[in-house]
């Protein structure tokens, strides 16, 4: 019998998470509605002038994509955790956070970049101009990566616990906060017509770091959540 | 005297302040010390009844 | 070197017994210098010249934000031997601590709201210290809060100790990206609880209670450890020839 090589290990679980998002696809298509509403909810509050709406555009897409990823970590491990797949993943003798990078990475795939990619038409609808729309995708698409991998650690963490969802955005929020400050402040600078090169160069740094530390992490909990 | 807890005038922050720090101190104090004996009358409890791991 | 000392020093009832002799070391001090630093930093310090009296806020605001931190630092190399060392006295300590340092982030947190009033003329600004405390208790917030929800001590435990190293190293990020932040928005005219520049007989009473508050800290937390111990041990047999001694 060959032996798997960690590489095909974690695009396996890769391409599974992938066809399980696929077929469950209204659980994969509730974050992205969320996002919307959340959206949708300042202009009700607020007016519907889209000078007004412009000067907090850049925190309401943000806190709309935070609170979105939120709803979406919480499935990440529930159902392997459920049917006896995580199991298998301890057991299975591969380096435990490169498979936890893979499910990540899925995650973000099936959750992240349907954002990202929707993004475009809930930013012009709260007045954000044509041109810092690619800042507003590079921002978000940075930073839910960020949240898929601080959030990871989270959900691993609150693995079946009851009300894992409250706590989850109790241990998440906190940490997310930098990219919060930059993302924002990237999508700000760009709508005033300014570079938004410093931040989204932070935030790119915040996410190489998170990508490289998370993992292990994940890989920990999981073990202590699991067990 | 006066002057001094006038404190130039702030005397409603300073002394809320001082206050509050008394209040921590003392909670400090207060909920660990009934924590342990909370704990030592359990552990005593558990004791006579005979329900400790041999 | 002998590790023996170090292994008996992690056996509960060892570790009990010496937390109860090391306390009035730590209590009495810490009362001692409680008084000495309240004489000083009420009395005998000389008002400021900017912020006359209301200065003297520092002296407890400082010290809370001083633990906050420094217990938050403990709290994580704690739980960071109890999860590679595999020490449950670690994380014991850990378990102690975390309300200690939450109550003092507190403290912090209100005493330099109340500093901020005659300062800035109101209750709460966006200061970069004072949002980097409220994250801070945010973050204690969640480690009390995950160790509560699991019933298992033992993942309850290793659990909130990864917690607590993720939130230790995220502790800079944080505090950067919110100075950061501050600095953009508002002119630097109105920013940070402005401290004064301490001259020498306004500075010892504030080294006094830093002093004195980080001795307190040892002092409840060699309490609440005892109360951990406690709880967490099942065997009766040392329990009952030590507590009625």
């Amino acid at each position: 019998m060959s032996r798997t090589t960690t590489l095909s290990a974690a695009l396996l679980v890769y391409r599974r998470d992938l066809l399980l998002a696929q077929r469950h696809w209204g659980q994969v298509a509730q974050p992205l509605v969320f996002f919307v509403m959340v959206a949708t909810l300042f202009p009700l509050a607020l007016s519907p002038e889209l000078s007004e709406l412009r000067r907090i555009a850049s925190g309401v897409l943000w806190v709309a994509a935070l609170l979105a990823s939120l709803l979406g970590l919480e499935l990440l491990f529930r159902s392997d955790h459920a049917d006896g797949t995580l199991e298998q993943m301890l057991l299975s003798g591969q380096p435990l956070s490169v498979l936890a990078l893979a499910k990540g990475f899925a995650h973000w795939t099936a959750c992240g970049l349907p954002l990202v990619l929707f993004s475009p038409f809930v930013a012009g609808a709260i007045g954000v101009p044509l041109d810092s729309l690619g800042t507003v995708m590079v921002s978000l698409a940075l930073g839910t990566g960020i949240l898929s991998a601080i959030g990871a650690i989270g959900s691993a963490l609150t693995l079946g616990l009851r009300r894992g969802s409250l706590l989850l955005g109790l241990l998440v929020l906190p940490l997310a906060m930098p990219a919060l400050i930059f993302g924002a402040r990237a999508i700000d600078l760009s709508i005033q017509g300014d570079s938004a090169r410093g931040p989204l160069l932070l935030l790119a740094a915040m996410l190489v770091l998170a990508v490289t530390l998370a993992p292990p992490a994940i890989a920990a909990a999981l073990r202590i959540s699991a067990e | 005297m006066s002057e001094f807890l006038r404190m130039g005038g702030y005397a409603a922050f300073v002394w809320s302040s001082f206050g509050l720090a008394a209040a921590v101190l003392l909670w400090n104090v207060v909920s660990a010390r009934r924590l342990h004996a909370a704990a030592r009358a359990r552990a005593l409890r558990r004791d006579a009844a005979g329900q400790g791991t041999p | 070197m002998s590790w023996v000392w170090f292994h008996k020093l992690a056996s509960p009832p060892h570790a009990y017994r010496i937390a109860g002799r090391l306390l009035p070391w730590f209590a009495w001090p810490a009362g001692i210098l409680l008084a000495v630093g309240l004489v000083g930093g009420l009395a005998l310090a000389p008002a400021d010249y900017l912020q006359g009296d209301a200065f003297r806020i520092v002296y407890v605001h400082a010290p809370g934000a001083w633990l906050s931190m420094s217990v938050y630092g403990t709290m994580a190399v704690a739980a960071a031997i109890g999860l590679i060392w595999r020490i449950k006295l670690a994380h014991a300590v850990a378990a102690a601590a975390a309300p200690i340092g939450a109550s003092f982030t507190v403290l912090a947190l209100a005493t330099g709201a109340i500093w901020g009033k005659p300062t800035w003329g109101t209750w709460w600004v966006w200061d970069a210290r004072l949002t980097s405390e409220l994250i801070l208790l945010f973050l204690y917030a969640g480690v009390m809060a995950l160790r509560g929800s699991i019933d298992d001590r033992d993942r309850a435990d290793r659990a909130s100790a990864v917690l607590a190293i993720v939130g230790v190293v995220n502790l800079p990020i944080i505090h950067y990206s919110v100075y950061w932040w501050n600095t953009l928005h508002q002119p630097s005219t109105l920013t940070r609880i402005a401290k004064p520049s301490m001259a020498g007989d306004m500075l010892w009473p504030l080294l006094v209670m830093l002093l004195a508050f980080t001795l307190f800290f040892g002092a409840v937390l060699l309490v609440r450890l005892r109360a951990e111990i406690l709880q967490r041990e099942r065997n009766a047999g040392w329990l009952r020839t030590e507590l009625t001694r």
